[in-house]
């Protein structure tokens, strides 16, 4: 669905993202995880034509799209969401979403009506006539999400859509994500919430300092050696592997 | 519950160009009760303010683009309609659709230049003025134009060569034109276009996540606009005959077109007509008032440009609450 080759970007003498080569396949839920300023944003931007690489392609669905505009990448079927969210502030929930809508649907009133579907289906539908400014944080990324799905995407980058929800949010907002990929939508995330990634992520590819370090199936890569050092630092993975034999010994 | 917001949607629309067929005709019928000349040129020069709002409402309120230098635009339909007629010997009639053609090509250039290298905010309000003053001193030097003397056109009194006998036929002219403008913002309320330019507006980045075009949604608003406003300088050289650089293309007019949608509400369709009428009303009642004080009007529009900015963000529109 989605390849990225060897992508490199460095702002400055930082090395945002290097050498990351990955493949996300179609129909599933995959995932990219990693610690604060891994480079998961900076990823998603090289993808969806937000920042441009220094080496490296991407190609969706077989079509090289390296260096096109985001709005030319969205219209060929990929659409992504933002981690600080970013409604249309004095618009109405219903605004907001048709123009993701207007993207397939040129006529307005049915461009509306596609937008009432759409938030239906992401547990909007009661706040329609709200403006985004007066929504909360878990309504405002549910609009982001519905206005990226309003696109009709084949492919949703998700970028920490379930960041700052509470536990019960996050409960509601599993369904709706499992909902579009057997809808037969692929769906590519970032996300800090483990836990709700390791239920929903069929794939996982861990980043850390801009180097893809590991990647495989949710229960492995959380017991890789690299990822638990990755997240909790030097000398974590060879402590807990002590602690656990010694508990097993007890 | 969708049929009935549609339907909803579709009454607001409808009422919406209700209000303006009410107010052409109005409008239209007033030069059959008011023979006052005075009066009549106040509503005119009303209107024409009101024109001048609209275009710069089109690209700053509903596309979010503060331009300090629409005087670009208007100098362009006001020097276009003078050279065509007194040079080419052109009827003012057909010169008018060049000179709105005109209005709209500076407006690709100039926004060309500037929404490529991502020119925003201030930055844009500053190269905006700075385009309007390389067209002031370009028209202040090339003998095409006049240079500084100017142009004047002869005087034909005659519909024909847009030049009316009474100032109903002026008031009939502008009122075309204001109505034009006004549906023009209509449009932009319930089309795709309207709702890609407001979305830039808001967030461009989002906007561009969602598929729209951002430069391209830009350079149609800039286009749009600068027609419209060319077609204010077309008005104002048929009025008065005369165009020289400085009434042209000086901040004078840049700053009158940006008052009206600023105190009327920027981003409505009715905002700019009303701003414009509360502007002149209240400026010619102080005029009339304190006669003795040459400039008050001035001084009156800068205290409700404050007094707005400050308490009333959303300009007089946002008294009547939802954006309309």
């Amino acid at each position: 669905m989605l390849e990225a080759r060897q992508l490199s970007i460095r702002f400055g003498g930082l090395r945002a993202v290097q050498d990351v080569s990955l493949t996300v396949p179609q129909g599933k839920i995959a995932a990219l995880i990693g610690p604060n300023g891994a480079g998961k944003s900076t990823l998603f931007g090289l993808v969806s034509g937000f920042l441009k690489p220094d080496e490296g392609s991407v190609a969706l669905l077989g079509r090289n799209i390296t260096g096109l505009a985001p709005h030319a990448i969205c219209r060929l079927g990929m659409a992504r969401t933002f981690q600080i969210v970013q409604p249309f502030a004095e618009q109405s929930v219903r605004e907001n979403i048709a123009v993701g809508a207007h993207l397939r649907e040129p006529d307005r009133g049915r461009a509306l009506a596609r937008a009432e579907q759409v938030a239906q289906q992401v547990g909007l539908g009661a706040q329609l006539d709200r403006l985004a400014s007066s929504l909360t944080i878990s309504g405002r990324k549910r609009l982001e999400l519905a206005r990226a799905l309003a696109t009709q995407p084949r492919l949703l980058l998700l970028d920490e859509v379930l960041a700052g929800l509470n536990p019960q949010e996050v409960a509601e907002m599993i369904p709706v994500i499992r909902g579009l990929r057997d809808a037969g939508v692929t769906v590519f995330m970032i996300e800090h919430v483990m836990q709700a990634v390791m239920h929903l992520a069929e794939y996982v590819w861990v980043i850390a300092q801009g180097e893809l370090i590991a990647q495989g199936l949710p229960e492995q890569v959380t017991s890789d050696a690299r990822v638990i050092e990755a997240y909790l630092g030097h000398g974590t993975a060879q402590r807990l592997a002590l602690e656990q034999r010694s508990t097993a010994h007890a | 519950m969708e049929r009935a917001h549609e339907a909803r949607g579709r009454v607001a629309g409808m009422r919406q160009l209700a209000l303006i067929a009410a107010f052409a005709v109005a409008v239209a019928l007033l030069p059959l009760f008011v023979s006052s000349g005075f009066l009549l040129n106040l509503v005119i020069m009303t209107l024409y303010a009101a024109l001048l709002g609209q275009a710069w409402n089109i690209l700053g309120g509903f596309g979010g683009q503060f331009s300090f230098g629409h005087a670009v635009f208007f100098g362009t339909g006001a020097y276009a309609m003078a050279v065509l007629q007194t040079k080419f010997g052109l009827n003012a009639w057909l010169a008018l659709p060049a000179a709105l053609a005109l209005g709209a090509a500076v407006g690709v250039l100039v926004g060309a230049l500037s929404f490529r290298y991502g020119l925003k905010g201030s930055y844009f309000a500053l190269v905006t003025l700075a385009f309007a003053e390389v067209f002031r001193i370009l028209a202040n030097n090339f003998q095409f134009t006049g240079a500084g003397v100017g142009i004047q056109i002869p005087l034909r009194d005659s519909a024909a060569e847009m030049q009316f006998a009474s100032k109903a036929g002026f008031l009939y002219a502008m009122l075309a034109l204001v109505t034009a403008s006004l549906l023009v913002a209509w449009w932009l309320k319930r089309s795709r276009y309207g709702a890609w330019l407001q979305a830039v507006r808001d967030n461009e980045d989002s906007a561009a996540a969602l598929g729209v075009n951002v430069f391209r949604v830009k350079l149609g608003a800039i286009a749009i606009s600068g027609a419209l406003m060319a077609a204010g300088g077309a008005f104002y050289l048929q009025y008065f005959r005369y165009i020289d650089p400085h009434i042209a293309y000086g901040p004078a007019i840049s700053v009158e077109a940006l008052l009206a949608a600023i105190v009327g509400g920027m981003g409505t369709v009715f905002g700019p007509l009303l701003g414009a009428a509360v502007l002149h009303v209240l400026g010619e009642a102080t005029r009339g008032m304190l006669e003795h004080v040459p400039g008050v009007n001035l001084i009156v529009y800068g205290v409700l440009l404050v007094v707005i900015i400050m308490f009333l963000p959303r300009g007089i529109m946002g008294l009547f609450g939802k954006r309309a």
